[in-house]
This record gives structure tokens, C-alpha cells and sequence, in this order.
């Protein structure tokens, strides 16, 4: 398995998910060998780890690197920060490099399948593919088009995804969402993408309420949560918007945002504007316990996403207990129900559920009640189940796998009417 | 009801147009039911009474349905009044608003009755005498208000829990009245047709006349009714014309009518017919919905007891303000499918296809209700202080110089 990042050093959803997924695949009993582009001091009980480059970088090097985001305008400057001339360069060049000290990882590595994470790993999969013969796997956790937001894709990267693509025995897609993107921008048969969403591995916070959250609530105030990076995708204009809308009918609202990103300037910018500035809060990029603990005070989580290709953020506030509000345009919503779901551009509704969420406690309790009880049901093992089913079609070592058997349906009650 | 947002809370208290074309569009919904359904079922039902004058059928309809019918398909009011014409069919007795209130206030309760019965006299030229409540919702406490309103027999679900070994093609009597007679739901050759009619994997399929004809009679020597009582849009609308839900209804007086031995009655005719056989205890409410024939439907989940709680708090005072418009907004806020819509039974099973609503979701329907509600009571401070102005008024009148 070839990814790009891994927790703690990732920068979004990737890593993430790669984690969660190396785990499950191997409690199910998948022999699996994680390889990355750099040598990261990563302490994984569950699988091995090989490093495409074995040289050592210090934290602050890795820091810089693992991004694969273009947010992180820093990326273009990695020269400067002296590291082994082997792993500076740009993006691109970073990619490629990777990909080119693969056949000898592959060479040296037993293995009957290869799945690789994302454009920035489809190079090296392609070339262990070519070296090994093995059956390719791409796990398309986003294409180009859900991280420029648009149309204005950046064609270089394009052009690698659509080769992973077409070099691929098997697409995996983490959404329907995606999968139709795959179909439609890049021309691939849809017989040839399945779709497996992501699971969550979270824990709900038990630290102490932090006390600028005890102040606003003992005046009872209520907090509205964003949270993720700042750039277009995530859609923090949108959230600005709504903000103005609800103060007008809730005034003793607060909106807190954790993320950074390079729409952070704008969003300050705009919420200046409005003169809204008193009513937020930003509280920069924030994981771990810190996190969880901001999830679990928030009165309602919201992500206005312009395009998500999943969206792992509101199945962790289900886990800590708040409700959540998603955009229609996230492949999350595919698989929720227990939680609240507008168009991102539609900011009146939006507005509309959250000051319902604000008002009505009822309605907050339900959705944290049932949203949890629902997230339990979304978890990494069934993904790994598909994964597996996905592997036994491409190579018969796999078959000692057993199939996961069909969920049952129910089968259909009688209606009412 | 449509989708009602907190921005126009206080801005508008126009709540039940819509007018997207989409499942909200009320004219619209009216339509399309009465081309599937209505008016193709009323006319096989007119001819079926020409070429049998011994069959017979009866109708409960809601105030709420038939002022829509009024207002955007006339034909089917029409059509209906060519039906009672014949004398071969009888009107029911409802809650105007299909609504709740027998379970939430017995004074509203009696008084939607009483608009039910206004509405079906100045349309139809007759007052009904047999009861049926929404959704066949009942239990002793529903009959006893029925028998004080003057009925003469109530309907109710022949639900297995209710019934236990009895069987209900018998009249019963309510226990704790006793001037009011009982008749029960054959749920099992009802739901034959409304439900599984078109079930290709059901045994019975495919359900013919002669075959439905075969089952009434098996009771012939042990019942004295069978009561099918169903949904009228199963004839076109839950079974589409294609499955032959249309030839099935022409075809079926004739088959039992042909034996000698069965015929057709009216609640009324049924009632004289024969005598009550025994009596029955429902302590609890029984309704003909979902497999639990309970309340559940309509008030399981918290959002729906909030809602329920809230609309009939506003109610105590708003019957003693005097604004009509605000009352009848009130009571069509009261008709029961506004609750079903924010049922979860079926969305936490992840199972939308069980999910009948014209909104996306549970959450949705709850938060455009809450906010009508809010503005139901903008609208009822306002009413007050308009009420409590005018009695001021009256009290501190100037003397005029004339009046001395």
C-alpha cells in the first residue's frame, strides 16, 4: 500500500483515512506493507513500514513536507530548507522521485496487490505495477476538480490521475460523488470504480470545558462550529454568511473556527466587513484532544462545503455528540441520515436549521442522540470488507479471504398509509 | 404545509401554499390523486351501483380534503354527490382537520366534529350517524365521546391485540357505553387488497375477484360482517391502475352478489342487521397504522411530542381569542400527517424508501412546523393585545356631551 501520509504527520483526510484503513485490513487479516516517500519516525504496532528514502530529516523538514495540499504555499519553497537534495524539489518533482525508488521497494517485497492513496502516489504504484506485475488498486480519496473547486484544474496533475486511472485494475472511490466525477471528467467506465466510503475511529473528548467556552455558556451563549482548512473548498465564505443571518435572529451566538488555510485573511476580512468580528472566534489549527474537546462543546458543527469529496469531520462531531450540518454537495451525506443537510449556496436554509438546532433543544438532543447511535454503524472494518471483495476479484491468493457476507435487508414490511 | 423558514416568522402567516410543483404543492398533489385515483374509482364505483343496485359502499372524508377538492378539483366533489345521490352510499362522521384531538383536547375534539358534520350537510344533504376517527385511531375513552355526540357505532382496527381469540366479523359493543355498537376491521382480507394486491411474492397473487370472493365466504356460518375498511387512494394511487386494481373493484360485486348468499350493507344497514355478540374492552389506543397499530406513527419520538405539546398549549388560549383565521390556521396545523412527517421509525433503520413525506427528512418537517408555530404565536400575542385594546377602549369611553 503506497500512501503519501500518516498520522500524526498529515495534514487532512488522507493520512487519516490511510490509518484507518491499514488497520482494519490487517485485524482482518491482510498482510500489508506500508509504503511512504519519506522516513517519517512513525511507531505503528500493526503493519510494516518501508521508507522510499531512508535518509533522516529532522521534525521541522517533515513538517513542511508531508502536505500534499496546495494550500500550503510553503511547498514552493522546500529548497530553501536545505533538505537532502534528493526529496527537495516541487511537488511534481517529489512525486516523481518517489515513484522512481519504487521498483526495488516492490522487488523486494512480497506482495499480490497494489493499492495506492491519491494522485500524488499513483506514480509509485504504477511503477511497483510495472515492476512486479501485481494488480493496481487507486483509492481516490479526491480528484482535481474537488480541490480547485471548479474547472480551473491544474492540468500536470490531471494528467496523473487520469493515468493512474487508466492504468488501474480497480478504482476505488470513497464516494457516489466521486465515482461520478471519475466517470464524467476523466472518462472511465463506471464498471471499473467502486465505491467504498471511509469508516471513523474517533473518541469523544473527557477533558474539562475550556474556560473562554464555560464564559459564553454561562451567559447563555451558543457556539456554531467550523472546522477544517480554510480554503474554497471548504466553502468559509458561506459559513461568514450564515453567521450574519443567524446573529440577526439569535444574537447570543458565537462562531468558533479551527483550521487555517489560505482563505484565512479573506474570511477575517469579510467578517470584519460585517462588523461580526466580536462574535467569532479563531482558534487556529488544532488536533488531538483539543479538537474533540471543541467538537463536543459546539452547540452544532457546519460544514458548507463547495465540494467534499467525503468528509470525515462531521462523523467525528456525531462521535463527540453534536449535531451536525453538512452540505448536499459531500460524499458524507451519502451514507447519514441523523444529521442536517442544505446546498452549500443556500445560506437562508442553512441559517433556517441552524437557528432551529439554537431554539429547539429537543431537536439538538435527537440529532446528538441518534447521529451517535448511528456513527457506530459507520466504521473502518466494512470498509476493509470491500476492500477485500475488491482484492479477491483481482488475484486469487486473496480468495483464502473470506468473502464478508451481504448485509441483510430487511425485507420490505408492509407500508402504511 | 410548506417549507416554512424562520425568516418568515412574522413576515408572512401564508403557510400551507406552495406552489414549486413539487410533493409541497398541494394543488398539485390534488391533481394528480384525482386523475389516478378519485375520479377514475368513483366512476367504476357509479356504474358497479347502476348494473348492481344491491351494492353498496361508504365513504369517510376529512373537511381538509374535501374544502382542497373544492378548490382544485370540483369534479371529484362531484362526482362524490352523483355517488350519495344513488342512496347506495354513506358518509362517515370525521374530524374536520383529521386530527389528534381525541387523544389531546375531547373539547376541540367534539368541536372539529361538529365543523365535519356542517361541511358534509351543506355539500351532501346528509347527516352521518356512524363514526369513524382518524386514522381509525380508538380505545373505550373515544367511543364513550362518540356515544355522547349521538352515533350510532364507531369503526375501529380488528387488531389481533385487541380482539385476542374473538373474531371481528361481529358488531361489538364498547365497554362503558351503551348506546353506541362497534365495527371492526377485517384487516386481513382489508390489507389483501390495499397492501398486497400487487405483491407478485405474495401467495395470494394475483388476487382475482372470484379467488377475493372464495375468502369472504369461508366465513359464511361463522361472522355476520366483514368489514373491509382501507385507504381509498390504495384504488389507483398505492396500486397503480397497471396491477388491475380498477378491474378487480368492477369485477368483485358481481362475483359476490352472484352467490345468493352474501351481500353488501352500509355501517348503518349492518348495524340494524344484526345484533351485538359481545363486548369489548380497548383500555389503550389502537390505530390501523404499521404493524403495531399504536400511536407510534404520530408521537413516538421527542420531536413530535414537542411539537404536539406546543401546538395544543397555544390552543388554550387561542379558542378564546376572538380571530377566526388564526383559530382555523390552529386546526389544519392539528391534521395528523404534519406529525407522521417527523416520524423516525423508519429513517434510523437507514431505510428512506419507508419514508413517506414530502420532506427530505424528519428534521425538516419538525423545523418548518416549529417555526410556524412560532409565528401562530407572534399572531396570538398580537390578537391579545388587540382584544385587551378594544375592552380598554370600551371602558374608558368619553362621555359624550349628547349622552349627558
Amino acid at each position: 500500500m503506497f500512501g503519501w501520509e500518516f498520522p500524526p504527520f498529515n495534514s487532512g483526510g488522507l493520512g487519516v483515512a490511510c490509518e484507518g484503513l491499514s488497520k482494519a485490513l490487517v485485524s482482518s487479516g491482510v498482510d500489508l506493507t506500508f509504503v511512504l516517500p519519506v522516513k517519517l519516525p512513525i511507531s505503528i504496532p500493526w503493519c510494516k513500514f518501508v521508507f522510499a528514502n531512508e535518509s533522516d530529516i529532522d521534525e521541522e523538514q517533515i513538517k513542511d513536507l508531508f502536505s500534499g495540499y496546495q494550500s500550503h504555499s510553503r511547498n514552493t519553497e522546500i529548497d530553501q530548507y536545505g533538505l537532502p537534495k534528493s526529496i527537495s524539489g516541487s511537488l511534481m518533482q517529489r512525486v516523481k522521485a518517489y515513484a522512481s525508488r519504487v521498483p526495488i521497494i516492490a522487488r523486494k517485497n512480497k506482495h499480490s496487490v497494489i493499492h495506492a492513496h491519491d494522485w500524488l502516489t499513483y506514480p509509485a504504484g504504477i511503477a511497483a505495477h510495472e515492476a512486479s506485475g501485481k494488480p493496481l488498486v487507486v483509492h481516490v480519496h479526491a480528484t482535481q476538480f474537488d480541490q480547485c473547486a471548479g474547472d480551473n484544474i491544474n492540468k500536470e496533475v490531471y494528467n496523473v490521475e487520469l493515468e493512474g486511472y487508466r492504468k488501474a485494475d480497480a478504482i476505488v472511490t470513497v464516494s457516489n460523488r466521486v465515482k461520478n466525477t471519475v466517470i464524467n471528467k476523466y472518462g472511465i467506465p463506471s464498471e471499473k470504480i467502486k465505491v467504498v466510503h471511509n469508516g471513523v475511529e474517533f473518541q469523544k473528548s473527557d477533558a474539562d470545558v475550556p474556560e473562554f467556552i464555560k464564559k459564553i455558556k454561562d451567559n447563555g451563549g451558543k457556539i456554531v462550529l467550523f472546522a477544517g482548512r480554510i480554503t474554497v473548498q471548504k466553502g468559509p465564505d458561506y459559513f461568514v454568511k450564515m453567521a450574519e443571518k443567524v446573529l440577526q435572529h439569535e444574537p447570543n451566538t458565537y462562531f468558533i473556527v479551527s483550521g487555517s488555510g489560505d482563505m484565512e485573511g479573506q474570511m477575517i476580512r469579510m467578517i470584519a466587513e460585517r462588523g461580526l468580528s466580536s462574535k467569532f472566534i479563531f482558534c487556529g489549527f488544532l488536533r488531538g484532544k483539543e479538537l474533540a474537546t471543541i467538537y463536543r462543546d459546539s452547540d452544532i458543527y457546519v460544514m458548507p462545503s463547495v465540494s467534499e469529496p467525503f468528509g470525515l469531520l462531521p462523523l467525528e462531531t456525531m462521535v463527540s455528540g453534536t449535531p451536525a450540518l453538512i452540505s448536499k454537495e459531500s460524499g458524507v451525506s451519502e451514507i447519514t441520515s441523523n444529521i442536517l443537510k442544505s446546498h452549500f449556496w443556500d445560506v437562508d436554509d442553512m441559517s433556517d436549521k441552524v437557528i432551529s438546532v439554537l431554539r429547539h433543544d429537543k431537536l439538538c438532543n435527537y440529532l446528538s442522540e441518534n447521529g451517535n447511535k448511528e456513527v457506530k454503524n459507520i466504521h473502518w472494518k466494512k470498509a476493509a470488507e470491500s476492500l477485500i471483495s475488491v482484492y479477491n476479484s483481482l488475484d486469487d491468493a486473496f480468495s483464502m479471504f473470506l468473502l464478508p457476507s451481504p448485509p441483510a435487508f430487511e425485507s420490505a414490511k408492509v407500508p402504511s398509509f | 404545509m410548506r417549507k416554512y423558514r424562520v425568516f418568515d416568522v412574522g413576515q408572512n402567516s401564508d403557510y400551507f401554499n406552495d406552489n414549486s410543483g413539487t410533493s409541497l404543492d398541494n394543488k398539485a398533489i390534488i391533481e394528480k390523486v384525482a386523475h389516478k385515483c378519485y375520479l377514475p374509482a368513483n366512476a367504476v364505483l357509479l356504474q358497479n351501483i347502476k348494473n348492481h343496485p344491491d351494492f353498496k359502499a361508504s365513504f369517510s372524508i376529512s373537511g381538509v380534503a374535501l374544502e382542497q377538492f373544492e378548490k382544485f378539483a370540483p369534479e371529484v366533489i362531484n362526482s362524490f354527490k352523483a355517488l350519495v345521490e344513488t342512496g347506495n352510499v354513506e358518509l362517515l362522521s370525521e374530524t374536520y382537520h383529521h386530527s389528534l384531538a381525541s387523544i389531546y383536547s375531547p373539547e376541540e375534539f367534539k368541536n372539529q366534529i361538529k365543523l365535519h358534520r356542517k361541511k358534509i350537510r351543506d355539500l351532501f344533504g346528509v347527516t352521518p350517524s356512524i363514526f369513524r376517527n382518524t386514522e381509525l385511531i380508538y380505545s373505550n375513552e373515544i367511543a364513550k365521546m362518540a356515544e355522547e355526540m349521538g352515533y350510532k357505532a364507531i369503526l375501529a382496527e380488528g387488531a389481533d391485540h385487541v380482539l385476542d381469540w374473538r373474531s371481528p366479523a361481529f358488531i361489538y359493543k364498547p365497554l362503558g357505553s351503551e348506546n353506541i355498537k362497534l365495527l371492526l376491521k377485517h384487516y386481513r382480507l382489508s390489507d389483501d387488497i390495499a397492501f398486497r394486491f400487487s405483491q407478485q411474492s405474495w401467495e395470494g397473487w394475483p388476487l382475482t375477484a372470484p379467488k377475493f370472493t372464495e375468502w369472504v365466504a369461508s366465513h359464511n356460518g361463522n361472522g355476520e360482517t366483514i368489514n373491509l375498511f382501507m385507504d381509498y387512494e390504495t384504488f389507483g394511487e398505492h396500486q397503480w391502475e397497471d396491477t388491475g386494481i380498477f378491474e378487480f373493484l368492477r369485477h368483485l360485486p358481481r362475483a359476490i352478489l352472484e352467490r345468493g348468499d352474501i351481500d353488501f350493507v352500509t355501517p348503518s344497514e349492518a348495524i340494524e342487521k344484526y345484533e351485538v355478540r359481545g363486548e369489548l374492552d380497548v383500555p389503550f389506543y389502537v390505530s390501523w397504522a404499521d404493524t403495531e397499530r399504536d400511536l407510534s406513527a404520530w408521537m413516538s419520538n421527542d420531536l413530535q411530542k414537542e411539537a404536539l405539546k406546543t401546538l395544543y398549549s397555544l390552543g388554550e388560549e387561542i379558542i378564546y381569542v376572538d380571530d377566526p383565521e388564526l383559530i382555523e390556521d390552529w386546526r389544519r396545523l392539528q391534521t395528523s400527517d404534519h406529525f407522521y412527517y417527523m416520524c423516525t421509525k423508519w429513517w434510523n433503520d437507514g431505510d428512506v424508501h419507508k419514508y413517506f413525506s414530502p420532506y427530505e427528512s424528519p428534521y425538516e418537517a419538525f423545523i418548518a412546523y416549529m417555526n410556524v408555530l412560532q409565528d401562530i404565536r407572534l399572531r396570538l400575542e398580537a390578537a391579545k393585545k388587540k382584544q385587551e385594546y378594544q375592552i380598554a377602549l370600551n371602558k374608558v369611553r368619553p362621555l359624550r356631551f349628547s349622552e349627558i
